[in-house]
């Protein structure tokens, strides 16, 4: 019955065009970036009381977020190689039908106030359907786009940036909307979103197509000559799995996330305790919308870039660029130069090579080990993100935690904090400056068993 | 979404298919520049 899931029922015929590809990405990536703005249902979920009186602390209610997110980078890690075989379309099914009811499952936590039941919906199931959602469309884009892998791949991922955008917004309302009529807001906004959810991405779904064997864009001619790094050959994902190129790419992508969580995770109170008296709750809430709107910008700007510039240039960008940045930031507050407008820049600039990053890592993992099995390979280095997105706030709260139990001014800690992210790009110029291209010996020799 | 053998895709499919993921794209960009646009004030 579910056949039409089978890869083989998604080749595209001819005439079919590449151009509807993307809008079938986009689907998937707007629903699940729905991720970055579930701090939306974090004072309502604090507010929930049991029957008994009791409620939920900050740190329980901040796991659900970290669950998803880590959840999402073991799942692409271990599911990547899966999707590979099954095929785009039934990968995007499964990822609909986990993050979907991700949420339904979740809703029974809010309205039994079960903590448990949430970190199993959202947390867990919903984030499988996060990982498998995140590369399930990446290598068919670039098998569709091999001339502009990066513009491709790039779109896809700006979705997840403006997936945030929707539902914030859309969660905020849903709750209103349900309170207004006196129902519990959570549960029944939770409950709408998995459904509405599921629907769109079941567009992305139904639309998702892959190209015929050989296919290539009509009057596309590939490069005779071009960069080393760029390969004409492909490595299987265990195999790419022990080069040092991977591993280098892990620590390029790992120190570029960890250090936009420097600014992600503290966004709001360091602009306020930067620009003291100068900047309200209000404002910095208008900064976080900036940096939003940089984030998302970026990643559709830097990913694109790149297919001009080459991808090791884009992240040396990134690493100088960045720590240069990263390091003056701080001097733009109040106690020195006192510009917010350029304090605003700065941290815009910054979040749209975090944004670019993300971007652009497929298009690099193509170049270096071949579309065979790119989106597998991308599956595993995304849990470079999750490690991130320990380590950072690990290091973001751990310093401005340590001021203020040594009674010191906040605007002490955020100097240190940024430093240190400025040292950690430093590493990942150092990781990116030794990218070199991957050994002949690793690459896949028969070529009856490279499936395009 | 079908298409038939050695027929493009119509120029209105793909249209409407940009318009689906757009529209929504468009509606949280509104309210987040309307977020945004606080920084100024």
């Amino acid at each position: 019955m579910l056949s039409f899931l089978d890869r083989e029922r998604s080749v595209a015929k001819a005439g079919f065009s590449r151009w509807l590809v993307p809008p079938a990405a986009l689907a998937i990536h707007l629903s699940i970036g729905q991720v970055y703005s579930f701090s939306v249902f974090k004072n309502p979920l604090l507010a929930l009381k049991a029957a008994d009186g009791t409620a939920w602390s900050l740190k329980e209610v901040g796991y659900i977020f970290s669950i998803a997110i880590a959840v999402l980078g073991l799942s692409a890690a271990i599911f990547g190689k899966w999707l590979e075989t099954a095929g785009p379309r039934k990968a995007m099914f499964v990822a609909a039908s986990c993050f979907g009811l991700g949420f339904l499952v979740a809703a029974g936590g809010a309205a039994w106030h079960s903590l448990a039941l949430i970190y199993l919906g959202y947390g867990v199931i919903g984030g499988m359907g996060l990982g498998l959602g995140y590369i399930s469309p990446v290598s068919t884009l670039i098998k569709w786009f091999p001339d502009r892998p990066g513009l491709a791949t790039g779109l896809a991922i700006m979705g997840f940036g403006g997936g945030a955008m929707i539902g914030s917004p859309l969660g905020t309302k849903l709750m209103a909307f349900y309170k207004v009529s006196g129902q519990q807001p959570i549960a029944t906004t939770w409950v709408t979103m998995g459904i509405l959810y599921f629907i769109f991405m079941m567009f992305g779904v139904f639309t998702i197509r892959v190209p015929q064997d050989g296919w290539k864009p009509e009057g596309w001619i590939p490069k005779t000559t071009q960069s080393a790094l760029i390969s004409k050959h492909n490595v299987e994902v265990n195999t790419a799995f022990g080069t040092v190129q991977f591993w280098l790419l892990w620590i390029v992508l790992c120190m570029n996330v960890t250090a936009g969580i420097g600014i992600l995770e503290q966004a709001s109170p360091m602009i306020q305790d930067l620009f003291k008296g100068q900047v309200s709750p209000a404002t910095a809430a208008g900064f976080v919308g900036v940096l939003s709107l940089f984030n998302m910008a970026g990643r559709f700007f830097w990913a694109s870039t790149s297919d001009f510039i080459g991808r090791k240039p884009t992240y040396m960008v990134f690493f100088t660029l960045g720590a240069v940045l990263y390091w003056l930031l701080p001097l733009t507050g109040m106690n020195h130069v006192d510009s917010v407008p350029l304090f605003v820049l700065v941290a815009g600039v910054l979040l749209s090579m975090y944004g670019g990053g993300f971007a652009t890592i497929p298009a690099y993992l193509k170049d270096l080990f071949g579309g065979y099995h790119v989106s597998a390979i991308h599956g595993r280095l995304l849990t470079a993100w999750s490690t991130a997105g320990i380590v950072g706030p690990l290091i973001v709260n751990g310093i401005l935690d340590h001021y203020v139990a040594a009674h010191r001014p906040k605007v002490q800690a955020y100097p240190v904090i940024l430093h240190i992210m400025a040292g950690l790009l430093v590493v990942g110029f150092v990781a990116n400056l030794l990218v070199r291209p991957v050994a002949e010996k690793y690459w896949i020799k028969t070529a009856a068993t490279v499936k395009v | 979404m079908m298409v038939t053998d050695k027929r493009k895709t119509s120029p209105l499919l793909i249209l409407f298919a940009w318009m689906l993921v757009s529209i929504p794209m468009g509606w949280g960009l509104y309210f987040t520049v309307l977020n945004a646009m606080k920084l100024f004030q």
